[in-house]
């Protein structure tokens, strides 16, 4: 039985990066429970379109959780009121007849708007870029089982790794800091034999970028955790503390 | 210089300072109790620490700890105020999980500063400072009697001391998992230490103050009535 509602959505329009944004008010009709947060955007962009006027540009890309492209800041959370989804996975369900929508772009000095509801994320490409990975001389491929690897770290390490950078956590933050993505990204190559060798240079390297972009001091008020869509442990940004000022202090 | 130049460097000197600040905390509301326990013994305390060297190497370092932890709080705020951007979000709500102290550091830090000047007012100015001076000292017990019974004194106190608490029990295990001293297994072990030690803290502090007003107020009218 498909079930259908009636919303009414608040949505951010912004013209360009400098231009002045606002809220526009739009009625949708008979959205099926089972379609996807992007899939009603969809739909409402298709009316718009039918009716002449600009549809709205928000960020997407896979639509399956894995990529980190998708974003919206959707009453009051980043990827909305369900927990570890992102905005992709996130369905109609979750909301009930009648309700009014609020939609916002990411808010974080680093993270400046593009159009709409679009944030220019590369921010957080530019700390990667800074030292997360691994160097290392491409010759032949080692033996997999080579160097053993504890079952503990290895699946510590993995919950790292499962950060898709896609900046809730810097969204979340009342202090605008990326801590937890760069927490994620340094522990799931400290945790690792391979990553261990650059370690202390990796973590100066990405957290001065993080410092440098703009982000914030962490307070550990710990939004940041709470709404990550993958569920990235807070205890990641001890690591990242620990690592940074060990690395200080033998400096 | 990595402790100002760095968000963790900041933090580092944040949580060390605050956490000798809660140490200072325990240790003063440690000698409090004896107030209640024996008088003399109390002014006892007071005469030994007064304005001897050491009394004053402690204050210095006290006031010097102090004053780094309100400048960096200060500079945090407004790093971090700036770095959310120009444009506030029109909707947004607490996740849970997320401590409401943890939002309103500021806040209760303003608060516990203006306690902590009515205290200085209160109690150091009568007691050490006029030792400096080279004056006689104020008797320590018979201005915690003063002070407490008058209803004026004892809410400011109160309110001081529900600020505090709310502070430290954000602030002890925050300090903690800035050093680094937290993983999945301890991190709610840490939240569970800092509500106990606030908790001491603060419980330690009340105690001497509702037992001052009580007897400056109550018992004195019961007694006259009786
Ligand atoms: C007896 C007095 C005080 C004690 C024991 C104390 C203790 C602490 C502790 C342990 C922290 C945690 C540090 C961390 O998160 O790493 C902290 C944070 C903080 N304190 Fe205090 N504090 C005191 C007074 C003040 C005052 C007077 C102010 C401001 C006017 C203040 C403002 C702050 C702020 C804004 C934070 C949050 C900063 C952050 O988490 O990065 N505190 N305090
Ligand atoms: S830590 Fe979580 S919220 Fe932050 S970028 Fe990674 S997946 Fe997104
Ligand atoms: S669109 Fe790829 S994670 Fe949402």
């Amino acid at each position: 039985m498909d079930k259908t509602i009636n919303i009414t959505l608040k949505v951010w329009r912004q013209a360009g990066p400098k231009a002045k944004g606002h809220f526009e008010t739009y009625k949708l009709n008979n959205i099926s429970t089972d379609s996807s947060f992007l899939e009603m955007l969809d739909v409402l962009n298709e009316q718009l379109i039918s009716e002449k006027k600009e549809p709205v540009v928000f960020d997407h890309d896979c639509r399956e959780g894995i990529c980190g492209m998708c974003s919206l800041y959707i009453n009051g959370h980043p990827h909305g009121p369900d927990s570890a989804v992102t905005t992709c996975q996130l369905h109609m369900r979750r909301f009930h007849d009648g309700e009014t929508i609020t939609v916002e772009p990411w808010r974080s000095n680093a993270f400046p708007v593009i159009k709409d509801l679009m944030v220019d994320r590369r921010a957080y490409d530019k700390i990667m870029q800074a030292g997360g990975f691994v160097s290392v001389n491409t010759g032949g491929v080692p033996d997999a089982n080579a160097i053993p690897i504890s079952k503990k770290n290895a699946d510590e390490a993995m919950d790292n790794a499962s950060c898709i950078g896609c900046g809730a956590c810097a969204a979340a933050c009342k202090n605008g800091s990326a801590m937890l993505f760069v927490a994620a990204k340094v522990s799931q190559l400290a945790l690792l034999p391979q990553g261990k060798v650059e370690a202390a240079s990796r973590v100066k390297a990405m957290l001065g970028k993080m410092d440098e972009l703009g982000f914030g001091n962490c307070t550990n008020t710990g939004a940041c955790a709470a709404e990550c869509p993958k569920c990235v442990p807070l205890s990641a940004i001890a690591r990242l503390n620990r690592e940074f000022i060990c690395a200080k202090f033998k400096d | 210089m990595w402790l100002f130049n760095s968000s963790v460097g900041r933090k580092f000197v944040m949580s060390i300072t605050g956490a000798c600040l809660a140490l200072f905390l325990l240790f003063h509301a440690t000698m409090n109790l004896v107030a209640i326990i024996s008088e003399d013994g109390y002014n006892m305390i007071c005469e030994f620490l007064g304005a001897n060297w050491y009394a004053l190497v402690g204050t210095l370092g006290l006031a010097f700890l102090a004053v780094v932890h309100i400048l960096y709080a200060f500079v945090l705020s407004i790093i971090n105020y700036r770095a959310r951007g120009k444009e506030r979000y029109a909707v947004s709500s607490r996740a849970n999980n997320v401590e409401w102290s943890s939002m309103n550091m500021l806040v209760l830090g303003f608060i516990i500063l203006a306690g902590i000047v009515l205290h200085l007012c209160n109690f150091w100015a009568k007691m050490q400072l006029v030792e400096i001076l080279g004056q006689e000292p104020a008797n320590g017990v018979e201005l915690i009697k003063y002070t407490f019974a008058q209803w004026y004194f004892f809410v400011p106190y109160l309110l001081w001391f529900v600020a505090l608490w709310y502070h430290l029990t954000h602030g002890i295990w925050s300090a903690m998992q800035t050093l680094g001293w937290s993983n999945n297994i301890w991190l709610p072990r840490i939240k569970c230490i800092s509500n106990i030690i606030a908790t001491i803290i603060v419980l330690m502090f009340l105690v001497v103050l509702v037992y001052y007003f009580v007897a400056g107020n109550c018992c004195a009218a019961t007694c006259a009535a009786i």
